[in-house]
């Protein structure tokens, strides 16, 4: 076993671990935050992208021992229910979602996109950045769209 | 009612703010007291019998609560999991449908299969134990190859020759006798490659026996949750209906590998009673990957007849479909009547005759996924038509319009009747918006850019809305494929509406609302949407074959209709006016030529304090049920186009222009709908470029992760540009057809006929990576050489 | 994952120490390509010796000629880099092309190169450009460092602290993905630093990393993408797989060697 100390959303967190925990499991089965999903176990489908130290990251290719002292966010500390992070919002307004399971990773990474790429856009950039984050239903039509409101929406 | 939420309107969703925040409950998320883990220990072979089996080690590891087999199964009576679909032989003998037990007895048949489950405290605990088991394989013969498993060691007993059926459908004589007369006879052979539906949520359940109700509890990744426990209890027998409830809460995506009742669901609800603790299961990629229904492949042969003038005489189908080591669920079914009678397309074909055999192979099961047997039949007749178009010499468009069929009803020869339609509208608008006048002048300037650019037409028919229940019953069905809905009034006006389908992406809980609050004139966010809960639903078939517009809203509608005919009851009471003359508009019930009347709430009210009914003729209460039996299929249709650039150094295919004109019929929500056409497109388009299931020839599953298996990502897809035109159902009360498989049908022959346009020779396989786009230029450059 | 015990070690010497310490001990740098193989039970070291939190590991600078990166610099480091954007564009660019951004948020370059996957980016940068490959121990020619698949001539306790790259006058890498994994199904890196051009393919080779020795053979001459019209390149020691045969990737290796001396000269 070993410790790990973060702050989660915000909130400082301790806890002793099995050291080969995951931060995604680390996430959803210590701390009950289910909006970060495991989607596949090559680190291709970006459903688990969480920020650590305010870069997106696969939760499910680090371990939370690794994560010792590091900043981390999650879908569910983005935003509030009345104050939705814009990015949040655009994914309701454009419809870029369907079942909802790629969501929450596909937000963190279109963040992130936007932290390192700036507000403006283009449909090419976002496709390209989305690389890692694989959606089944959509199609990605709309989530494009969102991706570019959303990040409009951030200045 | 607001036009910003009546039917008709984009709505945004509903269900999206518990999505966007991760509030969703997907069932991993669901933990239950005390639970415990199983892991599955799978076969590592594709076909082999279990000499032995040691379990001893694994029972005494550290945190196992339990090892369980299929003699544990056998011993407890639990039977094995179903095909719920009877097909017959061409003899009228029934198939052959081998036995499939949810843990192996004595034998495994493809990769994958279940041979022990282990379950202990934790996963990692349950995973380290089954390494512990030891089994003892007499390793026997893969067949991975459908054209050699006739003469391939039997992988069922009841089927020697690995032949499930060999069934037909259509007139042999009459297309025989249209042959006889053909001026030209186009022939193609075709794959419908093998496809694996990897929905992003995997398969998960948890079973949870309460010993003292006796009660188990399933929560499962199920697209139907009702039909489980029908499957779980008529069938496999774990504990009458009564004591057994289903739940399908949030579901991450389905496509098809939803429906079914699997090994692992099934054993989880079992073992939970056997071990006394909560067991869950969640799968992770490569066990979806092995382990969920696959979907697709076929091999076919098939041949066109026309008449001098370019008319289509008749159509001649010789068809092997792929079934897996065991028959899925509604296995059965796909390869025959979700596809046979599709096979006339949106043409008038005066005869056609189709053979299908359904093999068995040493592979995963082989089950419906998005379109299922729809995109099969519509690769087929829409590659074939492009073919014949090409080798007469005939634009392609030109081609299908002359062949179209432009009277309705239709009576197809083979099953089906197309209620309406209007092929040409949509041809036409899509030619419009694809620019495709120009198109030749485009293709010169890829030439100068050393580019190969081709245009593809897909002009796809589909049967929805499935099904009714005295025809699917004639055919086989085990089930009927009604709907059934609920409207459940609350006092203070506000709905709950009770269904039987089930959401994992489509958004009912929007467009149900949508339509509910419109008809009762009620605000959106007074009607909320229940499903998912054998609890709490009445009953329900499910969500598939793009059923829950045409089938489960009909439902809907027909119960919100009673509950208004009951309100203009309570109405009549209340305003002390005769019933007849109560009226019902925007949400008012009224005393026609007075300035009497109530709100809904307010009838909603009167009906629950009931003060005024005497206790006699009229029932307290405002709750309506019904059950809609649609009387024949829906008929989508549309037309899309996909216009293509390659590149010959490479063979990289840039698709850089889609078309997509879609007759839904009448639609609720736009926004929805198009949202379902991208996502179909987006599997269309990956069945054609990049998606392939490959098995080695020991039966080993090489495409068994994102690593080999190619998943569409953002950048392998262009904006698709979206049309619609509308000739409503007139078979339903809501003129709606459905909208959710039509992408994933259309899509495939669409990109192809582009390839094979830009290539200039019709050899090109799906999926249409890079590397088989370049042999295909290599080809086309040696044929261009040659000439 | 097999269960292992785990330590943080603060400098490279403690590292060091661990790992010699530890048999069947593996190294932990960012992880994305060992913790999956973990996952999936592929790997079983009995201890992870995790870099992540040893000092002086990191970091991107130029020395005269050569630009320096510390092993635990991650790939979004270096894409993004000013000093790698400004000398050396083709490592920015080609970092700026590895998995995904969330791979490159975590994946480092020390990890990249002692793993020598034969698909990955890295390799054919360092066998270009003949980058120097610093241990805890030693240096290393790129030319020796790199003896087949998943091999290098890291020896037992041995660790990369940072790879040393000489600045060519022109570089430029292309790569051909494998349309699955997105790793390079054919990669060119290729260099030219005064008279000597360097041709470096990853993906292709069943060895892992190689130099095309037809095409630096027509690029000598004259460093033009004219110079490798008609070269064929050998298809023997060449992968095949599903997704590409050894033909195809013979004939994508000058294809792409065409298009990224094309672009080392557009600069």
């Amino acid at each position: 076993m070993a410790s790990v100390s973060m702050t989660v959303n915000g909130k400082q967190v301790s806890a002793t671990v099995d050291p080969r925990t995951l931060l995604a499991q680390f996430l959803r089965e210590h701390l009950h935050l289910t909006g970060t999903h495991v989607g596949c176990d090559t680190s291709q489908c970006g459903a688990c992208v969480v920020h650590v130290n305010g870069r997106a990251i696969k939760s499910c290719t680090t371990l939370a021992v690794s994560c010792d002292g590091a900043t981390v966010t999650t879908i569910e500390g983005i935003g509030t229910a009345d104050n939705l992070h814009p990015m949040q919002a655009a994914f309701r307004e454009n419809h870029g979602l369907q079942c909802g399971f790629c969501t929450p990773g596909m937000i963190m990474s279109a963040i992130d996109i936007v932290n390192r790429k700036g507000n403006k856009l283009d449909e090419h950039t976002i496709r390209e950045e989305l690389e890692g984050n694989i959606c089944r239903c959509t199609g990605y039509h709309n989530i494009v769209k969102a991706v570019a409101q959303g990040a409009a929406a951030m200045k | 009612m607001s036009a910003k939420t009546g039917v008709g309107a984009p709505v945004l969703r509903k269900e999206d703010f518990r999505f966007i925040t991760g509030k969703g409950q997907y069932t991993d998320d669901i933990n239950r007291q005390d639970q415990a883990y199983a892991y599955f220990l799978r076969s590592p072979h594709a076909h082999a019998t279990i000499k032995k089996l040691d379990i001893s080690a694994a029972k005494s590891a550290p945190g196992v609560l339990g090892v369980l087999t299929g003699d544990d199964l056998a011993a407890d009576k639990i039977g094995g999991l179903i095909c719920g679909w009877m097909i017959h032989n061409k003899d009228g003998s029934p198939m052959k449908a081998g036995a499939h037990p949810a843990l192996a007895q004595g034998k495994v048949r493809y990769v994958g299969d279940h041979v022990a489950v282990v379950i202990a405290d934790t996963y990692a605990q349950a995973k380290d134990a089954a390494e512990k088991i030891v089994v003892d394989y007499q390793v026997l013969p893969a067949v991975v190859d459908m054209n050699k498993a006739k003469s391939s060691p039997a992988i069922h007993d009841v089927a020697p020759d690995n032949v499930v059926y060999d069934w037909h459908l259509g007139d042999k004589a009459a297309t025989d006798a249209a042959f006889s007369k053909a001026k030209h006879v186009t022939k193609i052979d075709l794959v419908n490659n093998r496809l694996i539906p990897n929905a992003m949520e995997p398969r998960a359940a948890i079973g949870d026996f309460d010993a003292g109700t006796g009660v188990y509890t399933l929560y499962t990744t199920s697209q139907n949750p009702h039909v489980a426990r029908l499957v779980l209890s008529a069938f496999v027998g774990i504990a009458p209906e009564h004591k057994l409830r289903v739940i399908a809460p949030d579901v991450g995506g389905g496509f098809g590998s939803k429906i079914f009742i699997y090994a692992e669901e099934t054993v989880c609800v079992w073992a939970s009673k056997k071990v006394g603790r909560p067991v869950k299961w969640t799968a992770d990629r490569t066990e979806a990957f092995l382990s969920d229904a696959h979907g697709r492949d076929h091999i076919s042969h098939a041949e066109l007849a026309l008449d001098d003038k370019g008319k289509i005489l008749g159509l001649r189908v010789k068809t092997k479909a792929n079934l897996g080591a065991y028959l899925s669920t509604f296995s059965s079914c796909v390869p025959t009547y979700l596809y046979a009678p599709l096979l006339s397309g949106q043409y008038d074909i005066p005869a056609i005759y189709a053979e299908v055999e359904g093999i068995y192979t040493t592979t995963a099961p082989v089950d419906a996924y998005r379109g299922a047997g729809r995109p099969e039949a519509t690769f087929l007749i829409e590659r074939i038509i492009e073919k014949a178009a090409r080798e007469t010499g005939t634009d392609p468009a030109t081609f299908r319009r002359k062949n179209f069929i432009k009277s309705f009803p239709h009576q197809t020869p083979v099953i089906m009747a197309y209620d309406t339609g209007n092929y040409t509208a949509s041809l036409d608008l899509a030619l419009e918006m694809a620019d495709y006048k120009n198109f030749a002048k485009r293709k010169k300037d890829s030439a100068k850019n050393g580019k190969l650019r081709g245009i593809g037409f897909s002009a796809y028919i589909e049967a929805c809305g499935i099904a009714p229940s005295a025809a699917v019953g004639s055919l086989g069905a085990g089930v009927g494929l009604w709907e059934s809905a609920e409207i459940r009034v609350n006092p203070v006006g506000t709905v709950e509406v009770l269904t039987g389908s089930h959401s994992h992406g489509q958004g009912h809980e929007t467009t149900f609302a949508q339509l509910v609050a419109d008809r009762l004139g009620i605000d959106i966010d007074s009607v909320s949407v229940v499903h998912g809960d054998t609890d709490k639903v009445q009953f329900g078939m499910g969500t598939y074959g793009s059923r829950s517009g045409a089938v489960g809203m009909s439902a809907i509608v027909k119960a919100v209709d009673k509950v208004i005919a009951k309100g203009k009851k309570v109405a009549a009471y209340a305003l002390e006016a005769a019933e007849k003359d109560i009226q019902f508009k925007d949400g008012r019930f009224s005393v026609a030529g007075t300035d009497k009347s109530l709100a809904f709430g307010e009838v909603a009210l009167q009906a629950y304090i009931a003060h005024k009914f005497n206790g006699q003729d009229l029932e307290p209460g405002l709750k309506e049920g019904a059950f809609y039996d649609p009387t024949n299929f829906t008929f989508p249709s549309g037309v899309h186009i996909c216009e293509v650039e390659i590149d010959p150094d490479t063979g990289t295919t840039d698709i850089v222009k889609w078309t997509a004109v879609d007759d839904f019929g009448n639609v609720i929500n736009p926004m929805i709908v198009e949202g379902q056409v991208h996502g179909g497109i987006a599997q269309g388009v990956g069945q054609a470029l990049l998606e392939g299931a490959h098995y080695n020839a020991d039966g080993q599953l090489v495409t068994a992760s994102y690593m080999d298996y190619t998943m569409p990502r953002a950048d392998d897809l262009p904006s698709f540009d979206i049309g619609m035109t509308n000739t409503p159902c007139t078979t339903n009360p809501l003129g709606i057809k459905g909208c959710g498989e039509a992408g994933a049908i259309a899509a495939p022959p669409a990109v192809i006929n582009a390839i094979t346009d830009a290539v200039g020779h019709e050899d090109v396989p799906m999926p249409a990576t890079p590397y088989a786009v370049w042999q295909a230029c290599q080809k086309g450059a040696r044929k261009l050489a040659a000439e | 994952m097999y269960a292992f015990n785990y330590h943080a070690p603060k400098t490279v010497r403690q590292a060091a120490t661990l790992l010699a310490k530890n048999e069947d001990g593996k190294v932990l740098a960012g992880g994305q390509t060992l913790l999956p193989t973990m996952k999936q039970r592929l790997a079983s070291p009995s201890a992870l010796i995790d870099l992540n939190h040893a000092e002086g590991m990191s970091g991107i600078e130029q020395k005269g000629r050569n630009i320096i990166i510390g092993a635990m610099t991650r790939h979004v480091e270096v894409a993004t880099s000013a000093v790698v954007k400004n000398a050396l564009p083709a490592l920015a660019a080609l970092a700026g092309g590895i998995g995904d951004p969330a791979v490159r948020n975590r994946g480092t370059i020390g990890g990249s190169i002692a793993n020598n996957d034969p698909a990955a980016d890295y390799p054919s940068a360092v066998l270009a450009l003949g980058a120097t490959i610093v241990t805890n121990k030693r240096k290393i020619a790129a030319d020796e460092f790199f003896q087949g698949m998943f091999s290098t001539a890291l020896e037992e306790g041995e660790i990369i602290v940072k790879v040393s790259f000489p600045i060519p006058s022109k570089a430029a890498y292309e790569k051909f993905p494998n349309p699955a994994s997105r790793y390079a199904l054919v990669g060119v890196f290729v260099a030219k630093k005064g008279s000597d051009v360097r041709v470096a393919v990853t993906g292709a080779g069943s060895n892992g990393v190689f130099r095309s020795k037809e095409c630096e053979a027509a690029l000598a001459t004259r460093f033009n993408a004219k110079s490798l019209d008609g070269v064929k390149v050998s298809a023997s020691g060449l992968n095949a797989d599903m997704h590409a045969s050894a033909d195809y990737r013979a004939h994508l290796i000058p294809v792409m060697a065409k298009r990224a001396v094309e672009k080392a000269s557009a600069k």
